[in-house]
């Protein structure tokens, strides 16, 4: 090993834990974020500035709030949390799980934002051309829509990628900063620089962090090229 | 067999257009703003009419009174717009085999080798509709809306956006499509010339409102 790179186990466990956080939450937020965009793109709804606002406010809250919402809500003795538990028997407070909430919920106006721009740049007289070739509304958004905005798609899935895997607020007050279960790199670092002589260490993570941020920024721009030259017909 | 009777509210006037077109091909021919696109959308179901009534091959296709209104993917009726409308992200074969995908029809690889010589894109095949020339992309067009097998046609102005060469390469297909298919043909358009080339009955329309309708004499 580099004397650059020297990593403990623990080290290890939180860039996993991260990685896995924020790969889970960029891939469950996605649908959603797909049908809300769509959604909030295409249609006029009684009460769609306040469905607007409620998407956006993560964006706005101090990540602090959000998370002590998220906790009020979903912690175990909280009304839907005790709910989830009894019923379900889903606890997310202080697991894993609960991270991935907290970052699919900072991550979400994002990932939302890019993939509404894209679907409202697409030419709906192509979606008309589509409906004269016998193409129903489901058809026409799976065959048409969907490929036409996936530019905006894979840049909404990066943006929440990175939201997730950077999300430090929300998180360690939702799911505190248990080594194993929650502590991500972010938690990791600031644990590390709360301690003597813990600066070196940091560093470690820090260069982790760069280059996993690095690698994720560089293949989505491949990505969207990609998509967007077949688009454009290559 | 397809009849029309229709109003539409559309911004400083009424549409009122009331026609029957049967085989061959019909030409709604106006100046650019008598309604004829908006005519032409709510046959094929892309607008609402505000009342009246469409019918085609004795099958109601919208009747505001009886509250009809089949959608236009349930119409199978082919449509060409002016701007081609080809999909970008699919080739150009598949552009043509969507209206087969999406009517879950069989492969017919005589029909398609048929469209294909007729329209003589074979060359054109594999290639994005982003790569082809404006008369390329019309030709296509064509093919894709004949490929659905449709029970009418509607061609909105096909040769508008075209310059005086590239309407001329297109043209003898146009005649070779109302001679060989037999699926009548609404040709939308403001050129005298093609209308008089290429129709076999017109309705004339002047500020939303049918005027005259008659044989291609009407032009003279």
């Amino acid at each position: 090993m580099t004397p650059l790179l020297n990593l403990t186990p623990q080290d290890w466990t939180a860039v996993a834990l991260s990685l896995r956080i924020a790969v889970v939450a960029t891939l469950v937020t996605l649908p959603f974020g797909i049908a809300i965009a769509t959604l909030l793109a295409r249609k006029d709804f009684w009460g769609k500035p306040l469905v607007d606002a409620v998407i956006y406010l993560p964006l706005v809250l101090p990540p602090v709030v959000t998370g002590y919402l998220l906790l009020i809500m979903l912690g175990r003795h909280a009304p839907v949390g005790a709910f989830l538990a009894e019923h379900f028997g889903i606890v997310v407070a202080f697991r894993w799980t609960g991270a991935v909430i907290s970052c699919g919920v900072m991550a979400f106006p994002l990932l939302v934002r890019a993939i509404r721009l894209s679907v409202e740049a697409i030419d709906r007289r192509l979606e008309d051309a589509a409906a004269t070739l016998g193409a129903g509304p489901f058809w026409n958004f799976v065959t048409i829509t969907l490929p036409l905005a996936l530019p905006g798609i894979i840049a909404g899935a990066m943006l929440a990628f990175a939201r997730a895997l950077g999300e430090f607020g929300a998180t360690i007050t939702f799911v505190s900063n248990i080594p194993g279960e929650t502590q991500t790199i972010s938690a990791a670092i600031y644990t590390l620089t709360q301690v003597p002589g813990g600066d070196a260490a940091a560093l470690q993570l820090v260069i982790v962090a760069v280059l996993i941020s690095l690698g994720a920024l560089m293949a989505s721009e491949w990505l969207a090229r990609r998509a967007t030259a077949r688009l454009h017909g290559a | 067999m397809l009849s029309v009777d229709v109003d539409k509210a559309l911004g400083e006037f009424t549409l009122h257009a009331a026609f029957a077109a049967a085989g061959g091909a019909t030409a709604l021919f106006g100046a650019s703003g008598a309604g004829k696109t908006s005519l032409i959308n709510m046959i094929a179901g892309l607008l609402r009419p505000d009342r009246g009534r469409i019918a085609l091959d004795g099958m109601t296709l919208f009747d505001a009174a009886e509250r009809i209104d089949v959608p236009a993917w349930r119409r199978r009726i082919g449509c060409v717009f002016q701007e081609g409308r080809l999909f970008p992200h699919l080739s150009v074969k598949h552009n043509l085999d969507y209206g087969r995908w999406m009517g879950r029809h069989a492969a017919d690889p005589a029909a398609f080798a048929h469209v294909v010589e007729l329209l003589d894109i074979s060359h054109l095949l594999d290639r994005r509709p982003g790569k082809l020339s404006g008369g390329e992309r019309q030709r296509v067009a064509i093919g894709r809306a004949l490929l659905m097998r449709p029970r009418l046609l509607l061609l909105d102005e096909p040769l508008a956006s075209l310059d005086a060469a590239r309407k001329g390469e297109i043209l003898p297909y146009l005649e070779r499509l109302r001679d060989e298919a037999r699926v009548p043909i609404i040709y939308v358009s403001h050129d005298a010339a093609e209308v008089k080339r290429l129709a076999t009955r017109v309705v004339m329309l002047e500020a939303g409102k049918v005027v005259a309708t008659g044989g291609v004499e009407l032009l003279y």
